[in-house]
């Protein structure tokens, strides 16, 4: 999803919907000896104003607030460190994330250390760069890095207290190791667990020690394993999915076939008759969600049976009726007219009439929907004065204050259980929180028919299909030339695209001047053009669109990629060589581009059979603060169709913290990118989506993965993403190698056919 | 009313018995192991073993499940083969969100029943039917090839 370091620790929601953030005050570092010394925090600064990773003692001052080492960090008297998670966990790999920071400070022993998904709780466990508790933007590890080490730092210094006065020894000659606190002198030597409920009885330390980099054990090590791979290959790892409660009703509904329309009648006679099926239902719909019918049964099937046996009447009077043909062709007519300008320097127009050599063309995308595994899904269970909810919950206190005005308590009333989440990719951060808050209103409407026991509503995976929140269709018109020495000399650029946030709670913060950031984000960066014009033309279709992984950058980062090697081959130069003098003031860039080629072997010439073509492209993108370059080794058969052989990825994402789980995120953001341009796309009919299943919307399967290498830029940067900047240079890395192989550009995804033809 | 036998344990069902196995185990035996993903056999994350043979849960009705027996995910951890593929995956830490993991490892270990040495376009071909939208594709291939060495060590 989408962020950007302009918003740090500003509250995304307007005043009232949330508690405020905890106000920062500010004061200097007090000094100690043995390594940097930090005033302890409980919120940590946000990452604008981050003075790096401690070890990096000379600049930053920390915010005087108190620790709460508890909120984070649990030790049993049984010697297990427990680590509350107050990010979700939808493959990203922050459990594993968050459990290291902690577990290094604390120094714990890796194999006593579990993950539990923490409460919503907006004043406890925001994401500091979010300013609501959620996980998006690839900011789990940027904005609670020293929090987590903070906390776990704190926890030791509890132990060490503790085992200073059970022994009557200064706690500076105590040591900790891998989960046992020693006195060397006196031979003392014990668990955790047996110091455990003495430490809790002591202060929480005003200052901290955190550790310099050197004195690592954890962190940039891959010793620690994910800490869910035990549950997620024995088949116990808890899902929404898998929620089983007494006296819960399985909820599987009838969403109307277009957005906008509402149930007008419906006969349930059918419905009622089968066997097994409790009660059929009407609930309202609302901002940004369905309302629809409802069928309830102890079993997801016969629900199921029960909502294919419904015959529902809709109004359609306000139902959006476009095709997704005629809304490209409406943006293409947009496209001839100037829209809202966000950037501009020269004269692009007058250096393009004057250009000798000059390209032109439009790129096309559409909708994509996000097709995570899990379909979307929640459990609700309603009281007098109370809601609890069961969910894989990416925006806890968005979901958390939704429910709550929807139900008129107060956002504590509302408890969340935060569970695994089977995949989201933006899909569960919904601002309207859509299918939660549709969950709430049928567990609303069954109260009221007398079912008070909790409700599961299940989407089926043609509701996850259908229901909307896709990333928008975009098209980008560009203009670009090159001037005499090669370099490009202007650069016209126009994007349509709906914007995600308008009439959203982040509408306030992401759309400034008219131009949703999201919709333009990296757009031809980091690229400096000395005649630039971009302008944003944002119609708004009725089609529902939301963040979906790495967000703007999916068509932007394509198209600069891809009109940067339009103009390398423009001005005959290497697409690498180009880049590279392009980039020269852009050393993170430049690193990660040199890496990706060197490892490659991108001055090697690819050998193809008879009868095939094979082609080597490049792409280079800064997304979420990462910095990642792609090679792709693409082959084209005679009969046009494609394989993408091999993927060389380089990544810069300041400090690693887990380097196996970034490499997995490359890998898995390469699958997910290739899905995209090989295959994905939803359209409409006449407002009716198309697509239903995997069927028509078809997954990337493991016989069209690439071999994929990873390669990880050694850095002491503070730590930024990696679930999303693998996405976006993976398509114009495969393009550019496509164009290597038949001279043929794609500037319309997906690829489908077009190598056929 | 139909009999079978999940991981080993007599189960009755005595519902509609063109009920998809998948609602079975997972609404009625309360193993949830085994997930829903697509409900048109497409993806793969409902895989379970009937007799030994890897199946699509979601469009195998309970019917035809009579008198077989039924391996799910919470069941394969006692044999040798499926005790292999969990460790490997384990070991290259396959995972990412999980979901489709189960049904992974079932296609997995029925891979390595019938050909204990697969190469790469064996193990793409016997896995093709399974999807992972986390792409976790690469590592599905090394821990394959990782258990079958275990196997053969």
């Amino acid at each position: 999803m989408y962020l950007t370091r302009r918003f740090a620790a500003q509250p995304l929601l307007p005043a009232g919907l949330l508690p405020a953030p905890v106000p920062l005050s500010r004061r200097g570092f007090l000094q100690g000896a043995g390594g940097l010394v930090l005033g302890v925090s409980f919120m940590p600064l946000a990452a604008a104003d981050d003075p790096a990773i401690p070890g990096d003692a000379g600049s930053g001052v920390a915010p005087e607030t108190t620790i709460e080492p508890q909120a984070f960090v649990h030790i049993g008297t049984d010697g297990r460190v427990t680590v509350y998670a107050k990010h979700l966990e939808m493959g990203q790999g922050s459990y594993t994330g968050l459990a290291t920071l902690v577990a290094e400070e604390l120094d714990a022993d890796w194999s006593q250390v579990r993950v539990e998904g923490a409460p919503a709780d907006a004043k406890r466990y925001a994401n500091t760069l979010l300013g609501v508790q959620g996980t998006g933007g690839s900011t789990a590890m940027a904005n609670a890095h020293r929090q987590m080490r903070e906390a776990g730092a704190a926890a030791r210094a509890m132990l060490v207290a503790a085992a200073a006065q059970r022994w009557g020894v200064p706690a500076g000659q105590i040591t900790v190791d891998n989960g046992r606190v020693l006195h060397a002198p006196s031979k003392h030597n014990v668990g955790f667990g047996e110091l455990a409920e003495d430490a809790a009885k002591q202060p929480v330390p005003r200052t901290l020690t955190l550790k310099t980099p050197d004195a690592f054990r954890l962190i940039g090590k891959t010793t620690p394993r994910r800490v869910d791979s035990a549950g997620k290959t024995d088949g116990s790892a808890q899902f929404t999915q898998d929620v089983q409660l007494p006296d819960m009703l399985v909820a599987v509904v009838a969403h109307p076939p277009r957005f906008g329309a509402t149930p007008k009648s419906f006969d349930a006679a059918k419905a009622k008759a089968i066997d097994g099926v409790v009660d059929v239902l009407e609930y309202e719909g609302g901002h940004g969600r369905f309302g629809g019918v409802a069928v309830l049964s102890r079993n997801t099937w016969i629900a199921k049976q029960g909502r294919d046996a419904l015959t529902v009447e809709w109004d359609e009077s306000k139902a959006m009726k476009d095709g997704s043909d005629a809304l490209m062709a409406r943006f293409r007519t947009l496209a001839d007219s100037a829209g809202t300008v966000a950037r501009q320097s020269g004269d692009a127009d007058a250096a393009l009439a004057k250009a000798d050599k000059r390209i032109e063309a439009d790129y096309e995308f559409p909708y994509l929907a996000h097709a995570s595994m899990e379909p979307m899904n929640c459990v609700v269970s309603l009281g007098e004065r109370s809601c609890e909810i069961w969910n894989g919950e990416q925006f806890q206190t968005i979901d958390q204050a939704g429910a709550a005005a929807l139900l008129g308590l107060q956002p504590e009333q509302v408890v969340i259980h935060q569970l695994y989440a089977g995949g989201s990719f933006g899909r569960r951060a919904n601002p309207h929180a859509d299918f939660v808050l549709e969950a709430v209103s049928i567990a609303k409407a069954a109260r009221k028919q007398g079912h008070k026991g909790p409700v599961k509503l299940v989407w089926t995976r043609e509701e996850d299909t259908r229901a909307g929140y896709y990333r928008p269709m975009a098209l980008h018109r560009v203009r670009a030339a090159i001037g005499k020495d090669g370099r490009p000399a202007a650069w016209h650029h126009r994007v349509v695209t709906e914007s995600i946030m308008a009439g959203t709670p982040f509408a306030e913060f992401g759309i400034r001047d008219g131009i949703d950031s999201s919709s333009l984000e990296g757009v031809i960066e980091p690229y400096e053009i000395p005649n630039l014009y971009l302008d944003l033309h944002s119609p708004d279709t009725g089609v529902p669109v939301q963040w979906w992984r790495s967000v703007g950058h999916t068509h932007t980062g394509y198209v600069t990629e891809v009109v940067v090697d339009e103009l390398a081959y423009a001005a005959g130069q290497d697409p690498v060589a180009y880049r590279r003098k392009l980039l020269k003031d852009h050393p993170r860039h430049l690193a990660v581009l040199e890496l990706a080629a060197a490892k490659a072997g991108w001055d090697t010439p690819l050998k193809a059979a008879a009868g095939e073509k094979r082609g080597r492209g490049v792409a280079v993108v800064k997304s979420f603060n990462s910095y990642v370059a792609e090679v792709a080794e693409v082959t084209v058969k005679a009969d046009g169709s494609l394989k993408v052989d091999r993927v060389v990825c380089a990544v810069d994402c300041g400090l690693a913290i887990n380097p196996d789980v970034i490499r997995a995120q490359m890998e898995g953001g390469i699958g997910f990118g290739l899905a995209a341009m090989l295959h994905s796309q939803v359209t409409l009919k006449d407002g009716v989506v198309e697509q239903s299943n995997f069927h028509n919307y078809p997954m990337l399967r493991i016989g069209e993965m690439p071999q994929v290498e990873v390669h990880i830029v050694a850095s002491a940067e503070p730590p930024t993403g990696v679930g999303e900047p693998g996405t976006p240079p993976l398509a114009p890395a495969v393009a550019n190698a496509i164009f290597a192989a038949t001279a043929k550009r794609i500037r319309r995804l997906p690829l489908g056919d077009q190598l056929k033809a | 009313m139909v009999k079978m036998t999940v991981n080993g344990v007599e189960r009755t069902h005595e519902g509609d018995p063109s009920m998809p196995l998948l609602w079975f185990l997972r609404d009625e035996a309360q193993l949830t192991g085994t997930k829903y993903g697509c409900g048109m056999s497409l993806c793969g994350a409902c895989t379970v073993h009937m007799d030994g043979q890897a199946v699509r849960s979601c469009t195998m009705p309970v019917a035809a499940v009579a008198g077989k027996a039924i391996t799910t995910i919470e069941g394969v951890g006692t044999d040798k083969v499926g005790k292999a593929v969990q460790t490997a995956w384990r070991e290259h830490d396959v995972v990412q969100c999980g979901y489709c993991q189960s049904g992974q490892i079932m296609s997995a270990i029925a891979l390595l029943q019938s050909n204990a040495t697969p190469s790469d376009a064996d193990i793409d071909t016997a896995m093709n039917g399974n999807v992972c939208r986390c792409a976790t594709y690469v590592r599905i291939r090394s821990a394959i090839h990782s258990a079958a060495r275990a196997l053969k060590a």
